[in-house]
């Protein structure tokens, strides 16, 4: 070991120096090898001139070569049988409309089990063949590799100076017109991408500020509809203290005559959470109470922090919770922020109830729902309304 | 005692002892931990007897009255039954929530205390002497029936009224005040149909005129159906919880599993020359 | 071994090919000596570049089903639960990836939980990097490519995350439009631009899709390229031990070994993966249901990497002051940018923020020993701290859930938490870090407690010290290596004239900067230590291994 210049000098420990076992586990290096090593009787030496590292002896003992050889093979065996075990799981889990009627999801396990089993241990087989082979087959042995020194000060001057000559040749220094120019001709070029980007979307937005909840083209106004199943919502059958319900306005008509269709974009905006609490249970004041029909009162149901849906009602505190980030709103009040990092209170849309006993709101929602931007301005309160005037949130 | 003493240094000695400790506390967990064994339970008050609403009325006085008054109006804060109904007194014993020891903001479930005929007896006593409340239609019974629901409106009606709580198959959710909205892995469609009419405890009340009982059963069904359905991406679905478990398993499990290859593959090597 | 063998003749011709164009057999020779250090801890950055692998070809392989389309459809595949679905096409594609595409859903959890295994890899990477110093000259812009990486990959996750379009993915897409509308002045333009209109509209997931399959693997692709080149330019660090110096690297050469080793490390990496998409059902898209506005479910979490911004969104409190009529969301802005704006600065700018304080301009390639850069490690834990307890922020509902606690009362725990923590994180660590270099001293000078317990004929028991090996000792010696030389700021010439550079302010806050950096007291050459014990000093082994730290081209300019 001490013959070669070029092993690691950490393997080259005196023994008397190494410290016991608790010690060695901190050492860096390793400890001298305490097998046969003597050169004359080594058959390894003849190795030596096939070695890739040419003044090295470091080849394991035969035997332990062998037993390194042969578990690595066992591993590579495993890793084929579980090979083509990946094919047989999947020509043998058939899934989807192939999978026995009603079991899709439990095709699907199967069939993800076993190619996913197969293949892994295929996998970790090759690398624990791999990792054998390399701990017990090939010679350890760690060498030096010498680092380069970082570039001098001279080579660098060199290179600045032979930098500024071929500048000075180009012109681009004494001519600070083509210079000029040159930077002038690449700014166009260089917004252009920006340009390019214009189309991405519309600029147009007031959308932001209005909702499906706006009366529709005949002026009237909008029947609540329970999310999922459409139905309109008598008022006097909405009575029991402590029901909540999801609800859309009614779309317009499709066009064929066929029922319309709110878009999810529509949906995103409009959505509310309508509650029903005892009358006395609701601290509004008087102009607010407007909004109300006996105890029914409708919120946004989407957040004003960042637009989840706002959906969580407690109905023995009348929280009104956000699952996000646990914004949490007042359901009595007027939907005022009492814990969380909501910015301001949810909307609250004004209800009425038609010539038919259907719940219906009066206008849109007289603020912008969901997340504040920049544009909206204050609240519809204080803007200073007392009264809600129809106009105002169409 | 000396084989102990020989091996306290031994290098593994510490992994076994925190070994041990773990077993213990699960053995000790699994044995004090409430089980799951519960009968099963449904109103019917409607054939109740004289004999039913004598015994009921025993039960009360003897498991309920000393909390929710003689006159189940409630004291100290305790809620009145007035008007609360059988589906109510039903939800609430057969869950075994009530009678309670240890009356808190949450009452979790628990093995129920009463047989499903004196639960039957109790909910005709409570619903007769203190006043009606929602019910079940006579003409639905939803262990029986919840499988005729439409799953796909049960689905979306779930999703827009039922996840934000119970989470997206009934695995619950955290509410405010230390309170919880409970997993739903164990309730049978009957508690899932009384608990929608009468909003136990935070839950919101879905009477028969906002969801139809038709549509109460999607719902029923979907819950039903989803929770039993086995988990196509593996044995293990990591609680149904989302992202959050993902994580863990990802950073104990997978990093675990690779740093200890990559510690086999460098470990130091005695060098061979 | 076997006998020295002459290459296959179609190696040989193929070299010879190569050769007598790119004249590359000396140069591909060089390099395939290239030497690598072993330890666990460098093999970080290969789990990452691994996972990264993986990503790519179980990525490509669902492109082939996916369609980025949010067109409405009725679903009419295996699933049953959902049959009859009103859904986008995104989704119902991946329903049809999930349970009628053999190994579909294996791919699709091989995918997800190696982009786990990828960010969680590039942040242990980064951790081993940051407190060994790694990051010193001359590798700081490795650093920020790295980092660079780090960003992206977590942009490039949230993407992921966000494609299949379900309740989840959906509720992702939301929060990107919320944040982007609070932006001042130009957010609203900014969603409009994003999703060509309103939300969802219906551009937002094929835009995302182009930028999570072709912009951003493309660019990281380049990036790995480029810092796995410049490992290679400049050598790896090593830890120190005897024969390693500043000037040299000792460890397997590139090839034949670590080739192997190199090899077997992406089949575990790629096994385990495997495994746990085998085992672990990870992302359930069919339980969630499509994405649908007025829904949402209880404990709707991002994936890990984003859950720090989640647990600053959660923990900010109310405030949206209105600026001149117009409403300044900063309970969105601050938690959603500034913070992690601040946080990936201070990533990004340490390097070269620690060279200024410390005025360290040598070049470094041995790895410090945590401990012996305490005030680094401090801060480093410190910013673990600050991240770990915003991670866990985001989870707040479920740890309010499992363990009985109030949802409020978690809220303000961790808001507690995340100021007071890492200033106790930052003392702890600095102490502890410096009672392991006292340890160190100790057992350098007065040798390590043997377990040896001798009664010495006046009947008092000793436990024999024994000397240290001269490996260890290069171990402990470390330190030496990373005092810093620059001439402290704040120190007078020889005459007696303060240095004209600690005057200005600037100057001043660098030599306060500086001192508090290194204010580290543990001397090792102070051989008695004032300690009067009674343990015979060991000298033994200690004086080789300093010679071989220090003796490295420390000081060049």
């Amino acid at each position: 070991m001490t013959d070669t210049n070029d092993t690691n000098a950490g393997g080259g420990a005196e023994g008397p120096d190494d410290g016991p076992a608790r010690r060695r586990r901190r050492v860096i290096g390793t400890p001298p090898a305490t097998g046969p090593a003597l050169a004359a009787e080594d058959p390894r030496e003849a190795a030596e001139a096939g070695a890739a590292y040419p003044g090295m002896f470091h080849a394991r003992p035969e035997k332990e070569q062998r037993s390194g050889e042969r578990w690595a093979s066992v591993a590579f065996l495993v890793a084929m049988v579980a090979g083509i075990g990946f094919f047989v799981a999947y020509f043998a889990f058939r899934i989807g409309e192939h999978a026995p009627e009603g079991s899709a999801t439990l095709a699907a396990r199967y069939s993800n089990f076993g190619l996913g089993l197969s293949l892994a241990i295929a996998l970790l087989a090759i690398a624990v063949g791999m990792t054998i082979w390399v701990r017990k087959v090939m010679p350890h042995y760690e060498v030096v590799d010498e680092r380069h020194d970082p570039p001098s000060g001279g080579e660098r001057r060199e290179f600045g100076d032979y930098f500024m000559k071929g500048a000075n040749e180009s012109g681009i220094v004494k001519r600070p017109m083509l210079r000029r120019t040159l930077l002038l001709a690449m700014v166009p070029l260089g917004l252009a991408p920006i340009v390019l980007l214009r189309d991405l979307g519309p600029n147009n937005i007031e959308v932001l500020r209005h909702t499906a909840w706006a009366p529709g083209p005949d002026g009237r106004p909008r029947r609540l509809l329970i999310e999922g199943t459409n139905q309109p919502i008598l008022a006097a059958e909405f009575d029991s203290p402590g029901s909540i319900i999801t609800v859309l306005p009614e779309p317009d008509p499709g066009e064929d005559g066929h029922e319309g269709h709110l878009s999810l974009t529509e949906q995103a905006k409009a959505v509310t959470l309508l509650i029903k609490m005892r009358p006395e249970e609701l601290a509004l004041p008087p102009e607010r109470l407007d909004f109300t029909i006996d105890g029914i009162i409708a919120y946004s149901k989407v957040c004003t922090h960042v637009g989840c849906a706002a959906a969580l009602y407690e109905q023995t505190t009348h929280r009104i919770l956000c699952p996000c980030h646990q914004s949490t709103f007042d359901a009595r009040n007027g939907g005022e922020v009492i814990f969380g990092p909501a910015g301001r209170a949810l909307p609250m849309l004004p209800l009425a109830v038609d010539s038919e006993g259907y719940l219906v709101a009066v206008s849109d929602y007289p603020d912008a729902v969901g997340p504040s931007f920049w544009e909206r301005g204050p609240n519809f309160w204080e803007r200073g309304n007392e009264h809600l005037d129809p106009e105002e949130g169409s | 005692m000396n084989w102990i003493t020989a091996r306290r240094r031994h290098p593994l000695m510490g992994y076994a002892v925190v070994f041990f400790a773990l077993v213990a506390i699960g053995t000790l967990w699994a044995v004090l931990a409430p089980n799951a064994d519960r009968a099963e339970a449904r109103t019917q008050e409607a054939g109740a007897t004289q004999q039913d609403l004598a015994a009921g009325q025993a039960l009360f006085e003897q498991s309920c009255s000393s909390c929710h008054g003689i006159d189940g109006q409630g004291r100290n804060g305790m809620p009145s039954l007035q008007g609360v109904g059988a589906a109510a007194v039903d939800f609430q014993v057969s869950t075994g929530r009530m009678p309670s020891m240890n009356p808190d903001v949450q009452m979790p479930r628990k093995p129920p205390v009463f047989t499903e005929e004196q639960i039957d007896q109790l909910a005709a006593y409570v619903s007769t002497s203190f006043g009606g409340g929602p019910e079940i239609p006579a003409s639905v019974d939803p262990d029986e029936d919840y499988a005729r629901g439409d799953i796909e409106l049960g689905q979306r009606v779930f999703m827009s009224n039922c996840a934000q709580c119970h989470n997206f198959v009934g695995q619950g959710g955290a509410l405010t005040g230390g309170r919880f909205a409970p997993e739903l892995t164990e309730s049978t469609p009957e508690q899932i149909y009384e608990a929608l009419i009468s909003g136990p405890g935070a839950m919101p009340v879905f009477d028969d005129e906002t969801l139809t009982p038709e549509e109460k059963l999607g719902i029923i069904n979907y819950i039903v159906t989803v929770r039993a359905e086995p988990d196509s991406g593996g044995l293990f679905n990591l609680g149904r919880l989302g992202p959050s478990s993902e994580g863990l398993v990802a950073w104990t499990v997978g990093i675990g599993l690779i740093v200890a290859a990559a510690m086999w593959i460098t470990a130091r090597q005695r060098e061979n020359d | 071994m076997s006998q020295p063998t002459t290459p296959p003749k179609a190696l040989g011709a193929l070299g010879t090919y190569l050769d007598e164009r790119f004249h590359g057999s000396s140069m591909l020779r060089t390099n395939m000596r290239k030497v690598f250090p072993n330890h666990w801890s460098f093999m970080l950055g290969e789990v990452a570049l691994y996972s990264f692998i993986i990503v790519l070809l179980t990525g490509v392989f669902l492109t082939l089903w996916f369609r980025p389309s949010m067109l409405e459809v009725e679903y009419t595949g295996s699933y049953a639960p959902l049959q009859g679905v009103m859904m986008s096409e995104a989704y119902a594609s991946a329903l049809h990836i999930s349970f009628d595409v053999r190994g579909g859903l294996l791919v699709r959890q091989i995918h997800h939980w190696a982009a786990l295994i990828f960010v969680a890899a590039i942040l242990m990477h980064m951790m081993r990097v940051f407190f060994t110093g790694a990051f010193r000259k001359p590798r700081e812009l490795n650093w920020l490519i790295g980092a660079t990486l780090l960003i992206l990959a977590m942009v490039e996750g949230l993407l992921g995350y966000s494609l299949p379009d379900d309740l989840l993915s959906g509720v992702g897409i939301r929060l990107m439009q919320g944040v982007a509308l609070a932006v001042p002045v130009i957010g609203s333009y900014a969603q409009m631009f994003l999703f060509d209109g309103e939300f969802p509209g219906e551009a937002i997931i094929p835009r995302l899709f182009t930028v999570h399959v072709l912009l951003l693997p493309g660019i990281m692709l380049a990036l790995v390229g480029a810092h796995v080149l410049i490992v290679w330019i400049q050598k790896h660090t090593q830890y120190p031990g005897r024969g390693r110096t500043e000037s040299n690297v000792v460890g397997t050469p590139m090839y034949p070994a670590f080739a192997v080793k190199a090899g077997a490390f992406f089949f575990f990496v790629f096994g385990f993966t495997a495994l746990m998409a085998s085992v672990f059902q990870i992302n359930p898209i069919w339980l969630f249901g499509p994405y649908t506005p007025t829904s949402i479910s209880a404990g709707s979490q991002p994936d890990f990497y984003i859950g720090f911004m989640e647990g600053s969104l959660r923990l900010f409190p109310q405030w949206e002051p209105l600026i001149f009529g117009h409403p300044l969301s900063l309970s969105t802005l601050i938690p959603a940018l500034v913070i992690p704006g601040i946080l990936f600065t201070a990533l990004m700018l340490w390097p070269f923020l620690e060279a200024w304080i410390t005025g360290d301009k040598r070049q470094h390639h041995t790895a410090d020993r945590p401990r012996n850069a305490p005030t680094r490690t401090a801060l480093g834990v410190t910013g673990i701290t600050f991240y770990g307890v915003l991670l866990l922020a985001g989870a707040n509902d479920l740890i309010s859930e499992i363990f009985y606690i109030d949802l409020y009362l978690t809220t303000w725990i961790f808001r507690v938490s995340l100021i007071v923590g890492p200033i106790i994180a930052f003392i702890v660590t600095r102490r502890v870090c410096l009672g392991l270099q006292r340890r160190d001293r100790d057992e350098l000078h007065h040798g390590y407690e043997s377990g040896i317990v001798k009664q010495l004929p006046s009947g008092e028991f000793i436990e024999v010290h024994q000397p240290v090996g001269a490996d260890a000792a290069v171990e402990l010696r470390s330190k030496v290596a990373s005092e810093p030389l620059e001439i402290r700021t704040g120190a007078v010439d020889e005459n007696g004239v303060p240095d004209p550079r600690t005057r200005s302010p600037l100057g001043k806050l660098r030599g306060a900067a500086s001192r508090w950096f290194t204010r580290d007291k543990v001397d090792f050459d102070e051989h008695d230590g004032g300690h009067g014990d009674g343990h015979a000093a060991v000298e033994e082994g200690a004086g080789s291994g300093r010679a071989a730290v220090s003796s490295g081209p420390s000081d060049k300019h």
